[in-house]
């Protein structure tokens, strides 16, 4: 065994979580599907002196219909997600998303609020949440409080959960049926965190794009939401913009890394391109060059 | 420090033991129980040496208490033959393809494939390719791999004279 010991406790309700948490005063870890603690735990990257298990609270799991949303329980787990008839009618950009989280295996156990608590700036489920304005709750003794994904993430896994809250549910509000699910990413074996991509929707009406909500991941310390390019589309025709110009503004919007993957200026040149080309596929525009 | 008790099916027969919250199912499944043909390579998700089935599904035993699996049915690859000795297809098929070389990321990608094809649905060919970029293996260069899991989608392939 490699982690430092913990205690470990495995609560039956989101209040007796809520409580553990309290206890833990800050030293206590979630764990959901454990695809990203186990590693840190093994790696005593995280030494907690509690774990706290939430796989049997069983109001965590499962898809349901809200009020104009799609409610989605943090512990689902991200196979679920992919064969789910729900999400393939209302959502299909997260089953899209999701089949670029992890491995077939990762999946299996990996969660979607695990993902969207965590916040690695690279994930797909952040930048789905933050693109579709997606609304998280978070629970603790304290109360509830219902956070916009717009304002969740504060940093590189850091987000505006405090220490005693617990991820509760992820409600994304409905898209009208047969909008245009957009999702590129580029990255280097599949499985692999992306080094840049986008994902969004749009949705057009009467020739003119009525509706966008769209999304980098990988070129910034968060999710980061392309609020000016989905600004220079809104109103706009089909035929009447050019996708380049588009893909330049969203880019100028974006504050990428250099590391050891790939340099700030490469995450620029292809996040131009594949969102140029994500642009002209999914409006059926004629590619320009 | 806690420590828990714990029971599984494991291969088809009860197993108890008592673990320390620490202790993953693979170190669990290798120490405990003695199946040491879970694998253990890089400990973090990434090589899927360590891949079992746990309740009909493919998961890193490295990335799972041993207290998760408490209840659970688990089976490793010593649980795949039947009790004869005959081969489970997946181990046929990678046998018939040489799908190994050192033979230790094998067993992992053998619970992969088996715990996809024993799906009542069948597994399509994407399916099980896609599925393989969750093993590494530094041997093969995983052609051999590929056609187990090609024939494996569609029997028929390969055994036309």
């Amino acid at each position: 065994m490699k982690p430092a010991p913990f205690d470990y406790v495995s609560p039956a309700t989101i209040d007796e979580a809520c409580f553990a948490l309290a206890e833990a005063g800050g030293g206590a870890a979630i764990l959901a599907g454990g695809q990203t603690l186990l590693p840190l735990l093994n790696l005593r990257m995280s030494q907690p002196f509690i774990v706290i298990d939430i796989n049997k609270i069983a109001q965590l799991a499962g898809i349901a219909r809200g009020d104009g949303c799609t409610c989605i329980g943090p512990m689902t787990r991200q196979c679920e997600v992919i064969t789910s008839e729900a999400l393939a009618r209302d959502l299909p950009v997260l089953v899209q998303a999701v089949r670029h989280v992890g491995h077939h295996q990762t999946r299996n156990r990996g969660t979607v609020g695990g993902s969207i608590a965590l916040g690695e700036p690279a994930a797909e489920l952040p930048a789905v949440a933050v693109a579709l304005d997606a609304t998280i709750e978070a629970r603790s003794t304290r109360g509830t409080r219902r956070i916009p994904a717009g304002e969740f993430y504060l940093g590189p896994y850091m987000t505006s959960l405090e220490a005693d809250e617990l991820l509760t549910g992820i409600s994304i509000p409905d898209w009208p049926r047969g909008h245009i699910t957009l999702f590129r990413e580029v990255t280097r074996r599949p499985g692999d965190f992306a080094l840049l991509g986008m994902v969004g929707a749009l949705s057009v009406e009467g020739g003119k794009i009525v509706r966008a909500g769209l999304a980098w991941f990988g070129m910034g310390p968060t999710p980061l939401r392309a609020k000016a390019a989905e600004q220079m589309l809104l109103g706009r025709s089909l035929d009447a913009f050019d996708p380049e110009a588009v893909a330049a503004r969203a880019v100028a919007e974006t504050a990428p890394f250099d590391d050891h993957h790939a340099g700030a200026e490469y995450r620029r040149t292809v996040g131009r391109r594949i969102f140029a080309r994500m642009l002209r596929e999914g409006l059926g525009i004629g590619a320009a060059a | 420090m806690s420590r828990h008790p714990v029971e599984m099916t494991l291969n088809g027969r009860r197993h108890a033991g008592d673990v320390e919250a620490r202790v993953s199912l693979a170190d669990f499944l290798r120490d405990d129980a003695g199946y040491t043909g879970v694998h253990l390579g890089c400990e973090h998700g990434v090589c899927g040496a360590c891949t079992v089935i746990v309740d009909g599904k493919a998961v890193r035993s490295c990335l799972m208490l041993a207290v998760q699996a408490d209840g659970a049915q688990v089976t490793t690859v010593e649980g795949l033959a039947a009790p004869d000795g005959t081969l489970h297809p997946v181990q046929q098929v990678m046998l018939d393809e040489h799908a190994l070389q050192c033979g230790f990321c094998t067993p992992g990608v053998l619970m992969t494939l088996a715990a996809l094809t024993n799906d009542e649905a069948g597994p399509s060919e994407t399916q099980l390719l896609a599925a393989l970029s969750g093993h590494i293996c530094r041997c093969t260069g995983y052609q051999g791999i590929r056609r187990a899991a090609r024939k494996l989608a569609d029997p028929d392939r390969g055994e036309k004279p």
